[in-house]
């Protein structure tokens, strides 16, 4: 399963990349995205609204499944991905290229508690058996 | 043994199967101290026979009557052919249609059911159903909050059902949401448009817009969804289904339309039943409709490219969403729909529109008539449709206990909902009813009013 | 093809449609229709084709076994549809005066005496059309009931993860916060999660008992003790009632609150979803609040209880009385079967699951939890030959309707992977098991041999795997002759 060296990872299953401008980008994991199937719907939070980490802030949705997206870190909304809105299907189709949102993180303290590639890999590991 | 089928030598073949002794070990897991089960109040069993003849006494007993009463459920003639068709075992045994491949006839007629009540309503969807339409006011009124995102509060005119509106608080109070009645206006009967500006510069989800209201009367209903709009609050529109064939449809209502139309589908060839089943429709605009209850179908291809229906946007729904869903609603009336389509096709455009008018035209002429009597007016002096409110200048309740006597039930005391109104009554009469019949009831309202 | 495709301008039927439009109008214009709603213009005859046409693309109990898991799909017998259909019952106005229904109250009266005894509770309220709503009158008394007590801080409902989607659905259209607790390797609610999630802010636990993992909840007693002691109440979801009918009352395994499913275990028609009617029972305690209209029989005659005489009820569910003509064929069908046959209800559908439990596992479909008695139902995961040759639940259910079979519940409950709910209802005969049985053995072969045949499945029916996907981002909710 794919889980890219360069990014920064969650319990929920969400994928974050750091902007070079301080930002960050945030998407669901080819493991969610395979687990939930084709997806027919995108919820994203409204730009401008601000999160609490762990705040539930969007839904993805398939055929037979929903799930709440979950913000990695707290912090503003600075865009959303209105192209998958209209396009869920892409989510599929590349999960990593199809981001969900983007944040300016409110600290960056919250950052450095996020998962990385190998330590996503081992829990993706525990979560099989 | 009623409707079990197993012989003695399939019993004894299924346990050595299993590799039991007894049916009863098959309950062993179950605390012996719980095992306390003893039946002392249920009677034993009858023969279809003898309950054939139980179920005929007891519908004897409570007869037939001439009835003028309406309140919310009405008298239709029903077209043989839609009981017929509808308690064919194909659809009155078969489950909710979630195997798409081994549900189609259930769910292609949900889907013209959708279209037709879409239409009806001027809306752009429709969903399969809700339980009645009291409980789809409730929902409404949810759903008008979940959009809404900033107020918790719900302006309900006094106009509409009083029952709806009890049902309304009973459901919506659980969730902190308020419920604000506005007052009628006596003269009229329609919502008070001074008392409701009143509320002008609060903040509500929506305003609940009866078209006829309880009384029969005819709301304005144009102004009342602009003042909605206005201040940007939802129209919940409670329309009922029969007079939408001759009213504009709440999809037209103003300069936006109502948002949401909810109503009670009882009169699309629905029994009366002593109050159920009916079932309750919903109609809404597209950019609601992820927030709407309830099961909605969809057309689509199978794999083959054949056109074909499936459940969708089940990600609403609670047995996928679960404590997230819309509403917790899973079983709704699809047998009632099933009634209601094939009683809308039967009729038609013209026969749904006929049935709406000549129910009009025969209140019409009821109330002409007994408004003639000494003793009777008209308790409001606005347009109606189907029913109207009769003031009395004696005891309303010995006049209706008096016309009972003669066979006639003649219309809904309204003093138990609205003490104000003493001595009222709420009179309907449809289509069902003849010129004889409206004779009759105004030759015994005038009997009665003298003898009391 | 749709009915508006079967329509012709200006078609009427003269015999179902009043005679004329009448002169007579009084309606002002601006409230007038002017657009002409699309209902069908179609011949009667053309109505029944079509609507007969369309129930025979149905599967259904009257022509299909249907071992649908939690859904208790067995015979309707037909007594109950013709007579509970009388004209009398069927053309009674529900605010016709009570003495002109002394007849339909005393069938409602003797169902509630009836529900009582059968469910061990004090008092039975009628008026819940489905289950999710005898669920939401249920939650709603158990506020009532603390709210009434000054109890202000219970803001939490436990339910175990096994449950129906629509408890955490409920709970929360009460406003309540869901506090999920797991479920132990036997099926059985763990009791230690449960210990640690009790507390001050319990209002109440709701249990589904049998479960919807087919097994009897054991520890039920100290269940009851557990959350009574942190203050909160029990409500039963009474959607597997049906598998311990007469055998144990949910008010003697300590219940405060419950709702039975009559469109399962008293066999009322599921109606291709609806309607249903959910009687709800309480113990003494939440009696108060119980929602009206409940009938009472007072001085030999039977009326309606209301508001005056039930200062703390939590109010009305329904515009009137709920499902009135599925109370009636509950009736009939309790009267036909009477103190035995209730028994045998339980004994039979007991008889059935562990028989059809048996047979499958020594065909080698694996057993979900094989250490245990079957209750009404149980549970095949499809995990081990999913993960051997990639077909899934779903392909196994989709390839038994082409075998004449409807499949089970699928993919329900969520936390057994790959799983089939499987149901065989009191009414079906060995045979027809026995039947099910050689199809469950064909599939089996299939899926040895030619496993991708069985994935493209179904391959008999009037339509090939339904495209969900499509359905869900294309939404075409509704027709649109324009096209």
């Amino acid at each position: 399963m794919s889980v890219p060296a360069e990014l920064k990872y969650t319990e929920s299953h969400e994928w974050v990349r750091l902007e070079a401008d301080g930002s960050v980008t945030v998407g669901i994991t080819q493991h969610a995205q395979e687990l939930l199937g084709d997806m027919v719907f995108v919820q994203l939070p409204d730009v401008g609204r601000t999160l609490a980490q762990r705040e539930d802030c969007a839904v993805v949705e398939s055929v037979k499944a929903a799930s709440d997206i979950y913000a990695p870190v707290g912090g503003e909304v600075i865009a959303a991905n209105t192209d998958v809105e209209s396009s869920p299907e892409k989510i599929n189709e590349d999960c990593y290229a199809a981001w969900l949102f983007r944040l300016k993180p409110a600290s960056a303290d919250e950052i450095g508690g996020l998962l990385d590639a190998g330590g996503y890999q081992k829990l993706l590991d525990s979560e099989a058996h | 043994m009623p409707f079990i089928p197993h012989t003695e030598e399939d019993v004894a073949e299924m346990l050595a199967s299993i590799g039991a002794k007894s049916i009863d070990e098959l309950f062993d897991e179950i605390p012996a101290e719980l095992k306390t089960g003893k039946l002392t109040r249920v009677p034993p069993g009858l023969s279809e026979m003898e309950i054939s003849r139980l179920m005929h006494e007891r519908a004897q007993q409570d007869g037939f009557y001439l009835s003028f009463i309406g309140a919310g459920a009405y008298e239709h003639h029903i077209p043989a052919a839609v009981w017929q068709i509808t308690t064919r075992g194909e659809f009155y045994s078969s489950y909710t249609p979630y195997q798409a491949e081994a549900s189609q006839g259930t769910l292609q007629l949900l889907y013209e059911y959708q279209t037709m009540m879409a239409s009806l309503t001027g809306m752009d969807v429709s969903n399969a159903s809700l339980y009645d339409g009291a409980s789809a006011l409730a929902e409404a009124a949810l759903m008008a909050v979940r959009q809404h995102k900033t107020s918790r509060r719900i302006l309900i005119p006094q106009t509409v059902h009083p029952i709806y509106r009890r049902v309304a608080r009973t459901i919506v109070r659980n969730q902190a949401i308020e419920v604000v009645e506005v007052p009628y206006d006596p003269a009229t009967g329609q919502v008070a448009m001074d008392k409701l500006d009143q509320f002008a510069r609060e903040e509500f989800a929506a305003l609940v817009i009866p078209q006829p209201n309880f009384f029969g009367v005819l709301e304005q209903v144009d102004a009342l969804t602009d003042w909605a709009h206005d201040k940007q609050s939802l129209a919940i529109a409670v329309v009922n289904p029969t007079s939408l064939a001759m009213l504009k449809p709440p999809g037209e209502w103003g300069h936006r339309g109502a948002d949401i139309a909810i109503g009670e589908g009882q009169p699309l060839g629905i029994p009366l039943s002593s109050g159920g089943p009916y079932f309750g429709f919903m109609a809404c605009k597209q950019e609601l409709v992820r927030q709407m209850p309830g099961r909605i179908i969809g057309r689509t291809t199978d794999l083959e490219g054949k056109e074909g229906f499936a459940l969708t946007l089940q990600a609403r729904e609670q047995h996928i969403r679960r404590s997230k869903a819309t509403s917790n609603i899973c079983t709704n009336q699809g047998l009632m729909v099933t009634a209601a389509t094939i009683y809308m096709s039967l009729l038609g455009p013209e026969g749904l529109y006929r049935v709406a008018a000549q129910s009009h035209a025969n209140t019409l002429s009821l109330i002409e008539q007994l408004e003639k009597l000494p003793g009777v007016k008209k308790a409001f002096n606005s347009p109606f449709f189907h029913e109207a409110v009769l003031q009395l200048s004696v005891p309303a309740d010995k006049v209706l206990n008096k016309l009972k006597a003669q066979g006639v039930l003649g219309g809904v005391l309204l003093e138990n909902y609205y003490p104000d109104l003493k001595n009222t009554l709420l009179v309907c009469a449809t289509e069902t009813k003849t010129a004889e019949d409206l004779d009759k009831y105004t030759e015994m309202l005038q009997e009665a009013l003298t003898g009391v | 093809m749709l009915i508006f495709e079967h329509s012709r301008k200006n078609r009427l039927n003269y015999s179902q449609a009043p005679a004329t439009r009448p002169a007579k109008n009084n309606i002002p214009d601006n409230l007038k229709r002017k657009t002409v709603p699309l209902l069908p213009e179609v011949s009667e005859m053309d109505t029944v084709r079509h609507y007969t046409r369309l129930s025979q693309k149905n599967f259904s109990i009257d022509t299909e076994f249907y071992p649908l898991g939690s859904c208790t799909m067995k015979y309707n017998p037909r007594a109950c549809n013709s007579l509970a259909m009388l004209p009398q019952f069927l053309s009674r106005h529900p605010l016709a005066p009570e003495d002109t229904g002394q007849g339909f109250l005393a069938c409602m009266y003797e169902l509630q005496e009836i529900l009582k005894d059968v469910t061990g509770m004090s008092a039975v309220s009628l008026t819940s059309m489905a289950g999710a709503q005898g669920e939401l009158i249920g939650i709603t008394m158990i506020r009532a009931y603390h709210e009434a007590h000054g109890d202000t801080g219970r803001t939490e409902i436990i339910i175990p993860d096994a449950a129906h989607g629509t408890n955490p659905a409920t709970a929360v259209m009460c406003g309540y916060k869901v506090i999920e607790i797991p479920t132990n390797r036997d099926g059985d609610v763990d009791m230690e999660a449960l210990k640690a999630a009790v507390g001050p802010r319990t209002a109440g636990l709701m249990l589904t008992n049998p479960s919807t993992l087919g097994v009897f909840e054991k520890k039920v007693a100290e269940m009851s003790r557990i959350v009574h002691e942190a203050g909160g109440l029990l409500y039963y979801d009474g959607a597997n009632l049906n598998a311990v009918l007469g055998k144990v009352k949910p008010g003697d395994m300590g219940f405060d609150v419950i709702h039975m499913n009559l469109h399962k275990t008293f066999s009322t028609p599921h109606g291709g979803g609806g309607p249903g009617a959910a009687p709800v029972g309480v113990a003494e305690r939440l009696l108060p609040y119980l929602p009206i209209p409940i009938v009472a029989y007072e001085q030999g005659t039977y009326r309606w209880l209301t508001e005056k005489d039930r200062p703390q009820t939590i109010g009305r569910l329904s515009a009137h009385m709920g499902n009135a003509g599925v109370l009636l064929r509950a009736y009939i069908y309790v009267r036909l079967l009477g103190a035995g046959g209730m028994l045998r209800i339980s004994e039979y559908a007991t008889l059935n699951a562990n028989y059809l439990m048996a047979e499958l596992r020594k065909l080698g479909f694996e057993i979900a939890y094989p250490n245990r008695r079957a209750s009404h139902e149980f549970i095949v995961t499809m995990k081990e030959i999913k993960d051997k040759t990639g077909v899934s639940a779903m392909h196994l259910a989709k390839r038994l309707l082409d075998k004449g079979f409807h499949a089970p519940t699928v993919y329900f409950p969520l936390l057994v992977p790959e799983c089939l709910l499987i149901e065989p209802a009191e009414t079906e005969s060995k045979e027809t098991l026995d039947h099910f049985v050689a199809a469950m053995k064909e599939i089996l072969d299939e899926i040895a041999a030619q496993p991708d045949m069985v994935k493209a499945a179904p391959h008999d029916m009037p339509l090939r795997k339904i495209d969900d996907v499509k359905a869900a981002r294309e939404l075409d909710l509704v027709w649109n002759p324009a096209g």
